[in-house]
C-alpha cells in the first residue's frame, strides 16, 4: 500500500504533466477556488438565480423526490442532507474522519499522477462527495448532488467516492455548472465509483457550463460480480474545453456497464469524449452509445472496449451529426480482444441530417425547422428517463434552438 | 384541383418528364399507369415538391393557384398528401410524436384510425425502421388521417403488401378519400382527390377510378378509362401504349 507521502511524492512531480486528450490548460493562470462558501440550510433559500442555475442541471431546490442533496460551491460543501436514513451522504473529508477504511477506496481507481489535473486535485486535498448504499438498500428516490464554480478565474477541485454495497441498488443525479456571470474558470474532478456484487448503481450527470470553462473530469467505476452501472451524460450547452475519458472495470464476472452520452458542441466548444470498458472477468457485458451534434464546435467521440476475458459482449455505437460547415465530429472506435469468444462489435456514423428525412416530415406539414428538430431530437433520445420536468422542459428548448440555427 | 402543365422535370441533368399534361378533378380519382421507369414516382415526387426534381419548364396547379416554386410544407399545407414507396427511416422519431406533431384541428380520428389499422403497438417504435411492406404503408396512412389532405398522391399503394393487409389498406384509402377535409365540396361525389400510381391494379378492387393516364418515357401517351386501360394493360402489356399513342394522339 502506498503511503500520503509516497502520493504526495508521486503527484508532485506530475503537477505539469500534460494530459493526453484535450487541450493542455496553465492551471497557473487560475486562482485555487475558495473554501469560505456561505451555508445553506435549505436549498429553497438560495437566491432566483443560483436556484435557476440547479434546476438546469436536474438539481431540484425543493428537494421533490430526492432522497438527499449536496451542494458544493467552489472548493467547500455548503449544503448536505439526507432524508434517507439508510443512505450515507456526507463531504469526503467528513467520510474520511468518520470511516478508517475509506483509505482503502481512496486514490485507488484514480492514479494521483495520471496528470497535472489529478496532481493537482491530490495536492489541494480535494472535498467532494461521498455517497453509499449499504447492502441490501434498495434507495427509491435519488440523491442529488450539485457542484457550482462561483469565481471567476478559479478552479474548482473534486473528489468523490460512491460505493454502492452488495445488492444495493442507488440512483444519482449530479449536476456540474458555474454560476451566472462566471465564464471563465476550471472544473477538475475526480470519481471513484465502487458497485458491489448484484448492485445497480444508475448515476446521470449534467454538465451545464459557461463559454471558457475548462472541464477534466477523472472518473473510473469498479463493478463486482453481477453488479450493474448505467452512465447517462449529458451537455448541451456552450463550453470551452471538456476531457473526459471514464473507465468502467468489470471485475466480477456477470458485471455489466452502460454508457450514454449525448453532447452538443456549441462554436468555441472542444469536446473530448469518451467512455472505455475493460472486461477483466467472464460474461460481461458493457454498451456505449453515443450521440453528438456539433452546430461549430469540435468533437471527438472516443470509445474504447478491451476484451480480457471470455465471453466478453459490447457493443460501441458513435453516432455524429453535423449541423454546421464550421464543425468537426471524429469518431475513434476502439475495440480490443484479448482472449478468443468474444463478442464486441461498433458502429460509428458521421454526416449530416439527410435532405430525405426532412422533406419527409415536409410533406407532412411540418415547417423545415420543426422537422430538423424533430430530427434532432430523435437523434438525441437515447431512452435516458427519469429527468425531472424542469429540465426536459430547458433540454426541449436547446434542441429546438439547435434546430433552428441548422437551418 | 390539380393540373400539371407542360411539366419538364431533370433529375441530376437528365431529362425524365417531357411535357406531361394531367388533371386531376376535384373529388374524383385518378390512376396512373405505365412500365417501370416511366417516371410515375418522379411525378408525384414532383407534384409534392421534394428536392432534387427540377423543373424545368411547365406548370402545376392547385386549386387554381400555381405551387411549382412552393417549398414541401407549403404545399403540404395547402392539401396535398403524399404515399411515397420507400419513405426514409426516422431513426428516433416515435410514430406518436410524428403524428402528435402533424395534427391539426382539421385531422381525422387518428386514434380510431390507428386501432382500425392496427398500429396501436407501432406508436412507439421509430417511424419506418424495421418496419415490415404493410406496415410502412399502414402507418403512412395513418400519417394521411392526421393530415387529411385534399389531394392524395399514392405510389403503389399494394406494393410489398401481402394479401390480406391490401384489403386493410384498399378500405382504409377508400374511407379517407371518402372524408371530410377542408377542400370538401357538396356536390362531389367524393370528399378528396387522388392520383394513384398501381401496377398490378389491386387498390381499384377498394377504390373506384374515374380517370386513367399511361405514362411512357415520361410523357403522358393516353388518357382514357382506367378499368378499360387496366384490362388492356393486363392482356397486351405496355407495348399497347405506343399504340395508343398511334391511335390518339
Amino acid at each position: 500500500m502506498q503511503t500520503g507521502t509516497a502520493l504526495k511524492e508521486k503527484a508532485e512531480k506530475a503537477i505539469t504533466k500534460v494530459a493526453m486528450y484535450g487541450e493542455d490548460f496553465d492551471l497557473n493562470e487560475f486562482e485555487v477556488g475558495t473554501r469560505e462558501v456561505p451555508l445553506t440550510d435549505d436549498l429553497e433559500d438560495l437566491d432566483s438565480d443560483l436556484k435557476q442555475t440547479l434546476v438546469n442541471v436536474g438539481v431540484l431546490p425543493d428537494e421533490k423526490d430526492r432522497s438527499g442533496s449536496f451542494l458544493m460551491l467552489d472548493n467547500a460543501i455548503s449544503h448536505s442532507s439526507i432524508s434517507d436514513p439508510d443512505i450515507e451522504l456526507m463531504s469526503l473529508h467528513e467520510a474520511m474522519e468518520k470511516h478508517d477504511w475509506l483509505e482503502d477506496y481512496s486514490w485507488k481507481l484514480v492514479s494521483v499522477d495520471a496528470d497535472k489535473y489529478t496532481a493537482k486535485s491530490y495536492l489541494e486535498n480535494a472535498n467532494g462527495y461521498f455517497i453509499r448504499a449499504p447492502a441490501g438498500k434498495k434507495s427509491s428516490m435519488p440523491v442529488q448532488t450539485c457542484l457550482v464554480m462561483g469565481h471567476k478565474d478559479a478552479t474548482q477541485t473534486v473528489h468523490n467516492i460512491l460505493i454502492v454495497e452488495e445488492d444495493a441498488q442507488l440512483d444519482v443525479i449530479t449536476g456540474c455548472t458555474t454560476k451566472k456571470g462566471v465564464e471563465r474558470a476550471m472544473h477538475l474532478g475526480i470519481s471513484e465509483i465502487y458497485v458491489k456484487k448484484g448492485g445497480v448503481l444508475n448515476f446521470t450527470m449534467i454538465h451545464n457550463w459557461a463559454e471558457d470553462i475548462g472541464v477534466r473530469p477523472r472518473t473510473a467505476i469498479h463493478l463486482e460480480e453481477g453488479a450493474t452501472f448505467v452512465n447517462n451524460y449529458i451537455l448541451l450547452k456552450p463550453v470551452r474545453s471538456i476531457q473526459s475519458y471514464p473507465t468502467a472495470i468489470l471485475a466480477g464476472e456477470g458485471a455489466f456497464a452502460r454508457f450514454h452520452t449525448i453532447a452538443v458542441a456549441h462554436p468555441g466548444s472542444e469536446l473530448d469524449l469518451g467512455s472505455r470498458v475493460l472486461f477483466n472477468a467472464p460474461n460481461t457485458k458493457a454498451e456505449l452509445v453515443s450521440r453528438t451534434i456539433t452546430t461549430g464546435g469540435k468533437i471527438t467521440a472516443r470509445g474504447e472496449m478491451v476484451a480480457n476475458e471470455l465471453h466478453s459482449k459490447g457493443h460501441l455505437e458513435c453516432h455524429g451529426l453535423v449541423l454546421s460547415n464550421k464543425g468537426t465530429q471524429r469518431a475513434i472506435p476502439i475495440l480490443e480482444a484479448n482472449v478468443d469468444d468474444v463478442e464486441l462489435t461498433h458502429e460509428a456514423a458521421v454526416g449530416r441530417i439527410a435532405k430525405e428525412q426532412v422533406e419527409y416530415l415536409m410533406a407532412r406539414g411540418l415547417s423545415e425547422e420543426n422537422a430538423v428538430g424533430m430530427i434532432v431530437r430523435g437523434f438525441l433520445d437515447v431512452g435516458i428517463t427519469g429527468l425531472p420536468e424542469e429540465l426536459a422542459a430547458d433540454i426541449d428548448k436547446t434542441i429546438a434552438q439547435i434546430g433552428k440555427d441548422a437551418i | 384541383m390539380l393540373e400539371v402543365k407542360d411539366l419538364v422535370v431533370e433529375i441530376g441533368g437528365r431529362t425524365i418528364l417531357n411535357k406531361v399534361n394531367l388533371k386531376v378533378e376535384q373529388g374524383s380519382t385518378t390512376v396512373l399507369f405505365g412500365p417501370n421507369g416511366a417516371g410515375k414516382s418522379a411525378l408525384l415526387m414532383t407534384i409534392m415538391g421534394f428536392s432534387g426534381y427540377n423543373v424545368v419548364s411547365g406548370q402545376i396547379i392547385f386549386n387554381g393557384e400555381d405551387i411549382t416554386s412552393l417549398s414541401v410544407d407549403e404545399r403540404a399545407k395547402r392539401g396535398l398528401g403524399i404515399m411515397t414507396q420507400r419513405p426514409p427511416n426516422m431513426t428516433g422519431v416515435k410514430l406518436e410524436n410524428l403524428v402528435n406533431a402533424i395534427s391539426t384541428e382539421d385531422s381525422l380520428d387518428t386514434d380510431a384510425i390507428a386501432k382500425k389499422l392496427d398500429m396501436e403497438r407501432f406508436m412507439e417504435r421509430d417511424v419506418n425502421v424495421g418496419f415490415s411492406g404493410g406496415e410502412i404503408k399502414r402507418s403512412e396512412l395513418l400519417q394521411l388521417s392526421a393530415q387529411n389532405p385534399c389531394l392524395y398522391l399514392l405510389d403503389e399503394p399494394e406494393s410489398g403488401v401481402d394479401l390480406v393487409s391490401i384489403e386493410e389498406i384498399g378500405k382504409t384509402i377508400d374511407e379517407l378519400l371518402a372524408s371530410r377535409s377542408k377542400c370538401f365540396v357538396d356536390h362531389n361525389k367524393r370528399g378528396n382527390s387522388a392520383l394513384v400510381i398501381t401496377h398490378t391494379g389491386q387498390v381499384l378492387d377498394y377504390v373506384e377510378p374515374d380517370m386513367g393516364y399511361i405514362l411512357c418515357n415520361g410523357t403522358v401517351v393516353c388518357k382514357g378509362h382506367p378499368r378499360e386501360m387496366l384490362k388492356e394493360i393486363k392482356s397486351q402489356g405496355y407495348g399497347e401504349c405506343i399504340k395508343c399513342k398511334r391511335g390518339q394522339l
